[in-house]
């Protein structure tokens, strides 16, 4: 019992030591040389200034006014719309924070889910009916109207972002043709040729449409 | 359902199967014999330079009681360390964001979950842990409670191989072994895939900056990757962060997304094989793997076909979850696009199958079906691969049971490898495989009953009996992985821990169910092992049982289902099974 103690004692000190200290400074150390940028949360610059992580997710709403001020809800924070301006992410739970995470966590029969989904896709076919008139609510993609798992989900749908295309070529008096080329360009596809499902980067795709064709 | 989601599933099975001889048999060896591997050669001094200061003679073996008695002694003073490490986290290094220690019962589900390598986190990571109590407190955890669970494996295994003795082997010679030439390397190997992939390792604690649209953003970073490396591979399942692998700092990309599942399984499944090299025959190992194999296919199709749908919610929306033309469909509700319906339903269905319990994507949110996949799979006991060493040890008392009752059919005196299986044994059995749902059916009981344990739900109507269900069946397998909604912790806005409160019942009753899950099965395993050391094995007669014969597969599986749906059915009657079964909103 003795000789058990003292040795789990020494034990613990040594491996909270090597195990706790050693190995993730270690390997601290050779991911910060080999693979500086991912390393670091793969951030993504423009004009030297760092604009966000090419694999987190980004807010593209904003403020609704309301008598020329931002209209604020019952917490009182501003209520966004989406900026037809932009291609839109996935929905969020968290209000796109990368740094206070969590699930929506609704079960499959909650009403709280249904009114939710309902609320996004009404705002869906109300931001995208204009430029696509023909869309109806068994054309819209799942992915545009649920809340991703981690709330920073980086990627939409390639049925999604081809919608959208039609509102950006619209409002940013671009030939649709090119618009569905960076969407394309922008697009990860399955990791070697059969993982996972392609995405849209939205981050990626946005700074492109903004610097081929920026706003007004 | 799309192809390509079938083909995903098709490719990870075979990836898996490939690797698990190979794995397997390199594990055999670190056990079977010192100065056996080629890494020795470098780690060979630090091995046994470890010995040195633990004070242990490598070559002295222990019986199974002594075996038992250091691996409590060992648990409970680092069960002691590291509650001691996170309460005082508010004072020790590292700790960029000022973190404070979380309340002490919140504290104690934490200590208990790592410590049990259950990892079931009523706290959020990047809100609540300092990179020091991540790192050397938790990281560390991941490590051991996975060693401690294949070194005890190995001296399981060594009693249904050996005859005549009392000893088992030695518990420092398999800790540190396990550690230094099985997941210390594996682990690096990890790392370095997971950063390559865009998994953050860095000491910086976050970065703040301006969106493309102008809103302020903030970057949590970490050193991530090496953490999430051990974390897949030792089924611990214990996140960086509070979304876990769903978020993508922690999983960025469908490739390392295919890493960690693959690593949620390697283990459990070359374990199967380093058994059939350790007792001599390697076809009892793969007919282990065959069953296993067998039930985690049910699992994933059912999970695969069930979240292919829309739910009743989002039915009632009026979405059209219809798959192609660029779409995923089906219940994308809390998933990741790039992880899709297919990676999604894999993934859930391993991290339950093994003990490991790391999400990509929220259990909550499956369908009631689909859901029923993570639950019953930990409803077997965790047997179907299950956690790293206690999975195969949880197995191997259900294959004695599945002798037995075979045995009784028959009318013959039961035999496993050609060892007799007596009353001694078989009480212990039925011990180490029925304490599970006791526990669970009590302290989920417990739990809907009174009104303390009222306050973790979160979902109105069948899905808050849901949720605590699962919460219960995951601590006491020590899976981890939850119906996330169900809370023992609740956040403070303002940074830090400070005003941060715990929900005292659901903390103490699961740290509690968590203890015994863990300790009751591997004493009860390394009891049966050191009374089937002691046997002098009879060679086979033309009567002799096979157990390694589709018969004995299928009894097995059988045996398995049995047990588990006897004890659950009911349960699972009130909440999943309502749920798949109606379109009503609650």
């Amino acid at each position: 019992m003795r000789r058990d103690i003292v040795g789990s004692v020494i034990a613990i000190v040594v491996l909270t030591l090597g195990l706790g200290l050693v190995y993730p400074l270690v390997m601290t150390g050779v991911a910060q040389v080999t693979f500086h940028d991912r390393a670091n949360g793969s951030q993504v610059k423009r004009d030297g200034r760092t604009v966000g992580s090419s694999l987190i997710g980004q807010d593209f709403r904003k403020p609704v006014l309301e008598n020329g001020k931002p209209k604020l809800d019952e917490d009182g924070n501003p209520v966004l719309e989406a900026d037809p301006g932009w291609f839109q992410s996935r929905p969020s739970q968290s209000g796109y924070s990368a740094n206070a995470t969590f699930f929506a966590n609704l079960g499959p029969n909650q009403k709280d889910l249904a009114d939710q989904t309902r609320a996004n896709l009404d705002a869906y076919l109300a931001l995208e009916r204009p430029y696509t008139p023909t869309l109806a609510a068994a054309g819209v993609p799942v992915d545009a109207v649920t809340s991703s798992a981690s709330g920073v989900d980086p990627h939409i749908s390639a049925a999604n972002a081809r919608i959208q295309a039609n509102r950006i070529a619209a409002v940013r008096k671009a030939p649709l043709d090119r618009v569905l080329a960076l969407v394309r360009r922008n697009t990860d596809g399955r990791a070697l040729g059969a993982l996972g499902e392609p995405g849209v980067n939205v981050l990626g795709l946005n700074l492109a449409v903004d610097k081929e064709f920026p706003l007004r | 359902m799309t192809w390509q989601g079938w083909l995903q599933i098709l490719i990870y099975v075979a990836v898996l199967t490939a690797l698990t001889p190979v794995l397997g048999g390199y594990m055999a060896r670190v056990y079977m014999g010192r100065r056996v591997v080629a890494l020795e050669r470098v780690l060979g001094p630090v091995e046994r330079g470890f010995y040195r200061v633990v004070r242990t003679d490598p070559d002295r073996e222990q019986d199974w009681k002594q075996y038992g008695r250091t691996v409590l002694v060992f648990s409970a003073l680092f069960w002691l360390a590291l509650y001691a490490l996170l309460r005082l986290q508010g004072v020790l290094p590292f700790n960029p964001l000022r973190f404070d220690g979380a309340p002490w019962n919140v504290t104690f589900n934490t200590t208990s979950s790592f410590v049990t390598n259950t990892n079931w986190q009523y706290y959020g990571g990047e809100t609540t842990m300092s990179h020091f109590s991540q790192m050397a407190g938790l990281a560390v955890q991941n490590f051991v409670s996975a060693a401690v669970g294949m070194a005890v494996l190995a001296a399981v295994i060594r009693g249904f191989a050996r005859r005549e003795t009392s000893k088992l082997g030695n518990f420092w010679v398999d800790l540190t072994r396990t550690l230094l030439y099985i997941l210390l390397p594996l682990s690096v190997i990890g790392t370095l895939l997971l950063v390559s992939q865009g998994v953050v390792q860095t000491f910086t604690g976050s970065v703040s900056l301006t969106t493309l649209h102008g809103f302020e953003q903030v970057l949590a970073l970490g050193p991530v990757a090496s953490q999430i490396a051990i974390k897949q591979l030792g089924t611990n399942g214990g996140g960086f962060f509070n979304v876990n692998s769903s978020f993508p700092f922690e999983n960025a990309t469908t490739f390392s997304n295919f890493v960690e599942m693959l690593f949620i399984l390697l283990i459990p499944a070359a374990a199967t094989y380093q058994y059939g090299r350790m007792i001599g025959r390697l076809r009892q190992g793969w007919a282990l793997y065959v069953a296993m194999l067998l039930m985690f296919a049910i699992g994933v199709g059912n999970a695969h076909y069930n979240e292919a749908r829309a739910t009743p919610a989002l039915q009632a929306a009026g979405v059209h979850a219809t798959a192609g033309h660029g779409s995923t469909g089906g219940n994308l509700q809390d998933k990741e696009q790039r992880f899709g319906i297919a990676d999604t339903a894999l993934w859930g269905t391993a991290t339950t199958d093994a003990s490991n319990g790391s999400v990509n994507g929220s259990h909550e949110s499956f369908s009631g079906f689909g859901g029923m996949t993570p639950l019953v799979n930990m409803m077997t006991g965790e047997v179907i691969f299950g956690g790293v060493g206690s999975g195969l040890y949880g197995m191997l008392l259900l294959v004695l049971l599945t002798v037995f009752l075979a045995g009784l059919m028959v009318g013959r005196t039961p035999e496993y490898l050609g060892k007799k299986i007596q009353a001694r044994e078989v009480k212990i059995v039925a011990i180490g495989t029925l304490y599970m749902p006791v526990v669970v059916l009590v302290a989920a009981a417990l739990a809907i009953a009174v009104p303390a344990g009222k306050k973790s739900i979160y979902d109105s109507g069948p899905q808050g009996f849901s949720e605590t269900l699962y919460a219960y069946t995951s601590q006491t397998n020590n899976n981890g992985s939850a119906f996330a909604g169900y809370t023992g912790f609740v956040q403070p806005n303002a940074p830090g821990n400070e005003g941060a409160t715990g929900v005292p019942f659901a903390d103490l009753v699961g740290g509690l169910v968590m203890l015994l899950g863990r300790f009751v099965p591997l004493l009860a395993a390394l009891a049966v092992a050191g009374s089937l050391a002691a046997k002098r094995p009879a060679p086979a007669g033309p009567g002799t049982f096979r157990t390694d014969s589709p018969v004995f597969l299928v009894l097995l599986v059988g045996v398995v289902a049995i047990v588990a749906a006897l004890s659950f059915l009911p349960g699972l009657a009130l909440g999943p099974i309502v749920q798949g079964l109606t379109h009503q909103l609650f």
